[in-house]
């Protein structure tokens, strides 16, 4: 394996930051060697830091990798690609494919396919077999192959005493249960945000209380279990309120929100371009500034992108009918560090080591940048500036919410599991 | 003309309502004679693609593309390739490809006709999409007002049923009001819109204290369908409280008038014999509403020209 020097950088971890060279080899870190002790790392690839800063690898704990089943959408070999020109390392697929992964065979052969990914794609597992929220998936076969984190992403589970049970069951597996917060009967098929833009543009709405219901009965029912809790996507002020009080009341819960819900809002879906229609919808401008606030204070864990490839012919459909769903993997680290007023240090930590910690994915990713640990790594130029062209992305759709913006930005490199992926913005594979 | 499609009255500007309608009255004057058809717009190719079962609204359109000397291609729904899973994208792309300068698009999704815009390089006008927008049909409505009653600066509107469903209510507050008039919207507080925010309107649920200050008392078709959402207890209870009974139009004023968009439901929104009273105008509106459709088709696809060379024969009457 090719040994790679990462020369010129400032070096950030959840540790600080420093000025150093990172020297890889074998998929570890060989050697970090700060600015000024003189020592010239020699390797066969050199990968200019200058200006830049070097991190822990990127983890997504919400891609939709939509294989097995709609591989003219993404692939999970198009998708990991996606992702690590996004500074990702590590991917966690979402359960609701065609089957849905709920069962040993179906997660076994995302994890085989994965394998031969250019970032680490782990899997979660659905918590109702078929995602139908009727009888419990084989949680502890699924955890015996890795799985970390279950959910029936995609729909929440309705029902409150299955939930309950799969808090319970899990309990014994050290597994996280991540909810999409919908009450299906209350948010009624709605194609937007329920308000004043769904009403003047004539589009079925759902309510932000169908997100916030759910939040608040898992709450009560991570209470009740002492089950650990992930929300997922969380759009509203109400439900991030709901959360703070939950951590500060002590219960295991924890939560994401996407990049699209801190940088857009309902008013978006005046073009009535599907590419605007995601599930939770984009909401009120006071709810972008409650996610934001979120972010800055800590009571959100982690951004996930909800990256969810759709096909052009899907996304041409009427509003009301196309599928939800917008691209993430590639713009979530520029969307934050352009419309996040946050350090950078910051954002790393919303994006690498919290969500890596979620789903136990910190042995080999988001952990310090120091000899002897995996190298997994991506090199951030924050100043570079870039205008999303979706022509230009890896992913095999093109259902950007962001074409034509100026980002400021950039994944420079990124190493995983010792390979230099991708080089210059370039992927290498 | 200012721009290439007419999707909905809440972009249009006043001065736009009022070139329409003041071309109306050219077309209507069209209408009266013994030949009522004109060469305005020989040689243009306007189509109809219908997603959504629809009888006066097409009917209308065509009578007015046909006075106007227009081609027409008559794209049917039910017959087409669309049943056998083409995309709407390819639809519109396959209508044209053979060559048209006018699409009138009406879908059951809001938006529709918006994103067909976005396709196609000729003209797009929205026969009605989903709950959002049915333009034409504000136009001929505001015609038939000003017809009846001298203007609508100034009226008391009642717009009165199941004002979240309907996309004549979203287009008739935006007409109305641009042009002048105050609109109270009257139904149970299920069937309004979730927010009104923004909306240049009163919400009213008495439509026994609002008949009496109205100049116009508009009413909503109401749809069996709402019952089954927990929108309604019943049509009988509808009835009850927001239909226009006998004993509800001696509430209003001597000159009010009552307007429908049809189809009617005699006997639920409004009262048999109410339909047929002098005061009644549904007749007028559906009269007027080809002369509208064609001062819209004229407006968008005409030489813009000097109108009398478009219309040769003005005094033939």
């Amino acid at each position: 394996m090719k040994t790679i020097a990462i020369r010129g950088g400032e070096v950030v971890d959840a540790t600080g930051s420093r000025r150093a060279d990172v020297l890889v080899e074998d998929g570890r870190i060989a050697a970090v060697v700060p600015e000024g002790e003189g020592r010239d790392l020699v390797a066969d690839v050199t990968l200019d830091a200058g200006g830049c800063v070097v991190a822990p690898g990127l983890v997504d704990l919400h891609t939709h990798l939509r294989q097995p089943g709609a591989e003219e959408a993404e692939t999970i070999e198009t998708g990991a690609r996606a992702a690590v020109l996004g500074g990702f390392t590590c991917v966690l697929a979402m359960p609701n494919t065609t089957p849905a992964i709920d069962s040993a065979g179906v997660a076994r052969e995302v994890l085989e396919l994965g394998r031969a990914a250019c970032c680490d794609v782990r899997t979660s597992a659905a918590i109702t077999v078929g995602r139908a929220g009727e009888q419990l998936t084989p949680m502890a076969e699924l955890a015996a192959l890795g799985v970390r984190l279950f959910t029936d992403d995609g729909t929440g589970v309705q029902d409150g005493r299955l939930m309950r049970r799969a808090l319970e069951y899990a309990s014994a597996l050290g597994v996280v249960l991540a909810q999409h917060c919908e009450d299906a009967v209350l948010s009624g098929g709605g194609a937007m945000n329920e308000g004043a833009w769904s009403s003047r543009l004539g589009l079925p709405g759902q309510p932000a209380e169908a997100e916030e219901v759910m939040v608040m009965r898992d709450v009560a029912l991570a209470r009740m279990t002492g089950g650990r809790v992930h929300f997922q996507h969380l759009s509203t002020r109400r439900s991030l309120e709901l959360v703070a009080a939950a951590k500060a009341e002590g219960l295991r819960v924890t939560c994401e929100v996407t990049p699209h819900h801190f940088t857009l809002t309902e008013a978006c879906c005046a073009s009535y371009d599907p590419v605007f229609k995601v599930n939770p919808p984009l909401r009120t401008d006071d709810d972008v500034a409650a996610v934001r606030a979120g972010l800055a204070s800590g009571v959100v864990d982690c951004i996930a992108t909800d990256h969810a490839p759709h096909t052009p012919e899907a996304k041409e459909q009427p509003f009301d009918q196309a599928p939800p769903g917008m691209l993430g993997l590639e713009t979530a680290l520029a969307l934050a560090l352009t419309h996040l007023d946050l350090p950078i240090a910051e954002v790393l930590a919303l994006m690498s080591w919290r969500p890596a910690a979620i789903i136990g994915a910190d042995d080999a990713h988001g952990g310090p940048i120091a000899e002897g640990r995996p190298a997994n790594l991506c090199v951030v130029d924050p100043s570079a500036t870039w205008t999303v062209d979706p022509d230009r992305l890896a992913s095999r759709s093109r259902n950007t919410p962001y074409a034509g913006m100026r980002l400021t930005g950039r994944v420079r490199h990124t190493v995983v599991d010792g390979e230099a992926v991708v080089i210059d913005a370039e992927a290498q594979r | 003309m200012s721009a290439r499609h007419l999707l909905g009255i809440a972009e249009l500007e006043v001065a736009d309502i009022e070139r329409l309608l003041r071309l109306t009255d050219s077309f209507v004057e069209v209408g009266r004679r013994r030949m009522p058809k004109v060469p305005a717009l020989q040689g243009r190719t306007v189509t109809w693609l219908f997603y959504e079962s629809s009888t006066r609204t097409r009917l209308s359109f065509e009578q007015a593309a046909k006075r106007l000397s227009a081609d027409t291609l008559n794209f049917s729904v039910p017959t087409s390739s669309v049943n056998k899973g083409e995309s709407l994208r390819d639809t519109v792309a396959t209508i044209e490809a053979m060559g048209v300068d006018a699409i009138v698009v009406r879908h059951a999704s809001s938006g529709v006709p918006h994103q067909v815009a976005r396709w196609v390089s000729g003209s797009v006008i929205n026969a009605g999409d989903g709950w959002h927008e049915h333009p034409t049909q504000a136009l001929l409505d505001c015609y038939t007002i000003r017809d009846h009653l001298g203007g609508l600066d100034g009226l008391h509107i009642a717009i009165v049923g199941d004002i979240n469903h309907s996309r004549v209510a979203r287009s008739d507050v935006w007409a109305f009001t641009k042009l002048g008039a105050e609109v109270t919207l009257v139904a149970p507080p299920t069937l309004l819109p979730p927010s009104v925010e923004g909306w240049p309107v009163r919400v009213d649920h008495d439509l026994d204290a609002v008949l009496p200050t109205v100049d116009v008392v508009y009413l909503l078709r109401m749809q069996r369908e709402r019952m089954l959402e927990a929108l309604l207890p019943s049509l009988r209870e509808y009835t009850a409280c927001y239909g226009l009974t006998r004993r509800r139009v001696d509430l209003l004023r001597d000159k009010a008038i009552v307007m429908h968009p049809g189809p009617m439901n005699r006997g639920v929104e409004i009262a048999a014999d109410v339909a047929d009273l002098p005061r009644s105008v549904v007749i007028d509106q559906v009269r007027n509403g080809v002369a509208v459709r064609m001062a819209v088709l004229y407006d968008l696809l005409g030489s813009g020209a000097d109108l009398s060379r478009d219309l040769p024969g003005r005094d033939a009457r």
